[in-house]
């Protein structure tokens, strides 16, 4: 077990070298980024060389490379062209996200697995017919449009939430803006948990349980559902990372200054600093909670193992 | 659930009100409301907040609460009015004698004095402050030496400037400059405290300054609380008991929070939104003209627009262009056709002449057809309409353009949109004249003076003449009026000088932009200045 989590972070150093360089390389073939600072009007020349020479944009793309992991790996992420530091960005912004995120997450495991297990055991039913439906709708309605119409309902026609929500965000603030960005994978939790369920009624190993006299509620939840949970967690773990990086729509329509605020706006600006350093850290977020799944497998289906 | 949610954002609305009174109290002076403190849409400033460094509108919208100058334009009319100046003397239109008024401080107690402008304008020009305003101070005496075009400073002060009392300093221009005072309610020319220069990294996270407001906290990239200032010696003393700026990504959630009174005041109705907003406000919804208009400008680096006869073509392309259709349809009627190259805002005694442009700004397909054909046909047989696509509902003019032009040419493929990702990309290819064909050229007057509409657009290698468009006539005429002593004769002069833009069409004007803005029912008295900012201290709440 010890030696594979060691061999797993070993791969990981490949992985985020390639990612942070790809990264680094789309942000520069953008073009330069002083132009965009003075509005609609030449930069004057000694300026912008002097901006390009504090920013480290005269030199070439390799050794600019060079130099930014060298200073990521003692913790300087850059500063913004507003003047901020990157990390004090992330500082602000991580937070946020995080907890839009556990949100999301939360809505996944209680909606998508509880419906998924509802209409896996009662297949064919009115019951289970009504949840494919809906979640054929979810998945096929974009993100935006949930998000706006939500807003629309909740927020002006009836007033129940504020359209939009306040610099602290706290989890309460988050719970519509969470469900929004939660919808379509809250679709696919389910569709996975009722095909994995219902695949799994009918293995050897739960008739046995049912034939021991096992009450039944224990055959669903300690037998059945524990095997049925790993093409679930899977999605799920890896959903974490997307659920992160993929927050800028829903963070924009609610006004949530996260992760995809500031990416969407480092994009906008051209500001590799920031781009590359949240994405950087966003392929780390990916590459552990991977490996955290990787590792779950074996607490739920015992006869996997890791050596 | 519903009924008790409801009240407990209720009791939370409540407890923001009554702290917000609590907190605005002290500040108040007339008017049982003055207390109140409202809340404003906001984007994040792209640069930090130093006056010489801030070139957009979200930056200067700060400024403006946070500073007063020599001078201010007036809210309503655009007129540059004397603020701090007591007195701006001048014999020979090149040098200066100001005298700042007596009685103003920072709001941090230090007065305000003459080498608190000196100061602040030489770190503006410094090369080494990076100051992105800088060549505002271009025509004072020794910018060459603190900042040259290439290689290192010289010098760390203008030679120009020079403090001979308390409150007097004089400026040396290094040529005649008739409406350099009118200038002077630029935002770069404000006078900064000891602080800025001492603690410089303590003032960026709150800056200190002279004007109706000072910052209360203020939370990078999410939100500004400003307060009025209770000792605040001038007489424009804020109705309000503060401005509350909030930091919106996207300004169509500015707006709903606006409908759903989450937000009192939205200075950018979206696009989008235009249609409902008289609907959903009533007289809630201003619409009122801002000093902007937008052009098309042409690569005169690129000898296929450069022909002996490319000035039909150009004021053919013009003609084929539906400007009443394209602002009544697209923009809701907040934009106007433009008859001239600088903006209504000027008034009749600033410049502006209604219908300079003539026969070339009217909607007249046959000419068009005719007068692209005399001169030689489109270059490429194409237009290709460059933009920037990130920000502005650029896209939706531009291909209403295209349409227009190619109905009336009767050639569907005559004209296409051609998107560019970035802002920072749009001018990247400009500055590097890769542009092929017309692009946008949008420009928004830094003060209302003719000179700003002219100068820095048309006049050869000026900063903002993108498509490098160069006529030794006008470059003479604009020197001329600089160094006119009178400002009726100057205005006159640059009128002439934009007859010669009209007459070789150096660029398209399209229309004049309007601001708009939407406000809450908790105010009134909320009014846009030509600049298309809110005039935050003349609001009332409740």
């Amino acid at each position: 077990m010890g030696r594979y989590v060691v061999r797993r972070l070993l791969q990981m150093i490949p992985v985020f070298i390639g990612a942070t360089l790809l990264i680094f390389l789309m942000v520069n073939v953008m073009g330069d980024p002083i132009a965009g600072l003075c509005g609609e009007r030449q930069c004057d020349p000694a300026t912008a060389a002097q901006l390009k020479k504090e920013f480290g944009l005269d030199k070439p793309v390799w050794q600019q490379y060079l130099t930014y992991m060298g200073n990521v790996f003692t913790g300087d992420f850059g500063t913004a062209f507003n003047g901020q530091e990157v990390t004090e960005l992330m500082a602000s912004a991580f937070p946020v996200t995080i907890r839009l995120t556990i949100v999301a997450i939360l809505f996944e495991i209680v909606i998508g697995i509880t419906l998924g297990v509802i209409t896996g055991l009662r297949r064919g039913s009115p019951e289970d017919t009504g949840v494919l439906l809906l979640t054929l709708v979810v998945i096929s309605v974009p993100t935006f449009v949930t998000g706006l119409l939500l807003q629309l309902l909740l927020g002006v026609k009836w007033g129940w939430i504020k359209p939009s929500v306040s610099p602290e965000a706290t989890f309460s603030e988050l719970i519509v803006p969470g469900l929004v960005l939660a919808s379509v994978s809250l679709a696919y939790v389910t569709r996975l948990t009722r095909t994995s369920i219902a695949e799994n009624k009918r293995s050897d190993y739960v008739r046995t349980a049912i034939a021991k006299g096992l009450p039944r509620h224990r055959v669903v939840t300690r037998h059945l559902l524990r095997n049925s949970l790993i093409p679930v967690v899977t999605f799920i773990g890896t959903d974490v990372g997307a659920l992160m990086g993929g927050a800028i729509v829903t963070e924009r329509i609610f006004n949530i200054h996260g992760v995809g605020y500031q990416l969407y706006q480092g994009i906008l600006r051209q500001n590799t600093q920031t781009v590359v350093g949240f994405v950087t850290v966003l392929v780390l977020v990916f590459l552990v909670a991977n490996l955290v799944v990787d590792l779950l497998y074996a607490v739920l289906d015992p006869r996997i193992r890791y050596a | 659930m519903r009924g008790a949610r409801h009240a407990r954002w209720a009791a939370g609305a409540a407890a923001v009100a009554l702290v917000a009174t609590g907190c605005g109290g002290g500040g108040g002076s007339g008017g049982s409301d003055s207390g109140a403190v409202l809340s404003a849409s906001w984007g994040d400033p792209q640069n930090p907040l130093e006056p010489a460094n801030t070139n957009e509108v979200q930056g200067g919208k700060v400024l403006d609460m946070l500073f007063r100058g020599l001078k201010r334009y007036n809210p309503e009319t655009g007129a540059a009015e004397d603020m701090l100046a007591e007195k701006i003397d001048t014999t020979d239109s090149q040098n200066f004698t100001i005298t700042v008024r007596d009685g103003w401080t920072f709001s941090n107690g230090e007065k305000v004095t003459a080498k608190s402008f000196v100061d602040a304008w030489n770190y503006g020009a410094s090369l080494k402050n990076n100051q992105k305003n800088a060549y505002f101070f271009g025509y004072i005496e020794g910018y060459d030496k603190v900042h040259p075009d290439s290689g290192k400073q010289t010098a760390t002060t203008l030679s120009g400037l020079k403090v001979t009392g308390d409150r007097t300093f004089t400026v040396k221009l290094t040529q005649k400059f008739s409406t350099f005072p009118d200038t002077l309610g630029y935002v770069a020319f404000a006078p900064l405290p000891q602080a800025f220069f001492s603690d410089h990294s303590g003032w960026l996270s709150k800056p200190v300054g002279n004007g109706p407001y000072t910052i209360q906290s203020y939370t990078k990239g999410s939100q500004m609380e400003l307060r009025t200032w209770a000792d605040y010696p001038g007489d424009d003393k804020a109705d309000n008991g503060g401005v509350t700026l909030k930091v919106y990504t996207d300004n169509n959630t500015a707006y709903t929070d606006l409908l759903a009174g989450n937000l009192d005041l939205v200075d950018d109705v979206p696009a989008a939104q235009l249609k409902n907003a008289k609907n959903d406000l009533g007289d809630r919804y201003l619409n009122t003209p801002a000093g902007i208009i937008q052009t098309l400008a042409f690569p005169f680096y690129d000898p296929q627009w450069n022909k002996a006869d490319s000035d039909k073509v150009r004021k053919g392309l013009s003609m084929a262009i539906n400007r009443k259709q394209i602002t009544e349809t697209i923009f809701q009627k907040t934009r106007t056709p433009a008859t001239d190259w600088t903006s209504p805002v000027l008034g009749k005694d600033g410049g502006f002449q209604d219908g300079l442009c003539g026969d070339a700004c009217d909607y007249n397909p046959s000419e068009a057809k005719k007068l692209i054909q005399e001169g030689g046909g489109l270059p490429g047989g194409q237009v290709k309409i460059s933009y920037n696509a990130d920000t502005g509902s650029h896209q939706q003019w531009v291909d209403a353009v295209c349409n227009s032009i190619n109905n009336a040419l009767g050639n569907t493929k005559a004209c296409v949109g051609n998107p560019i990702g970035t802002f920072a990309d749009f001018r990247n290819q400009i500055t590097e004249r890769k542009m092929s064909g017309p692009f946008r050229a949008g420009w928004q007057m830094d003060y209302p003076l003719i000179q700003n509409f002219l100068q820095p657009l048309y006049y050869t290698n000026a900063s903002s003449n993108d498509g490098k468009w160069s006529n030794k006539q006008f470059d003479q005429l604009v020197n001329q009026a600089n160094s006119e002593t009178d400002t009726g004769k100057a205005v006159q002069t640059f009128q002439k000088a934009e007859e010669v833009v009209r007459d070789n069409m150096a660029a398209i004007p399209l229309w004049y932009q309007n601001g708009s803005a939407g406000y809450s029912q908790r105010l009134s008295n909320v009014k846009l200045n030509p600049f298309s900012v809110p005039v935050y201290n003349e609001i009332k709440v409740g």
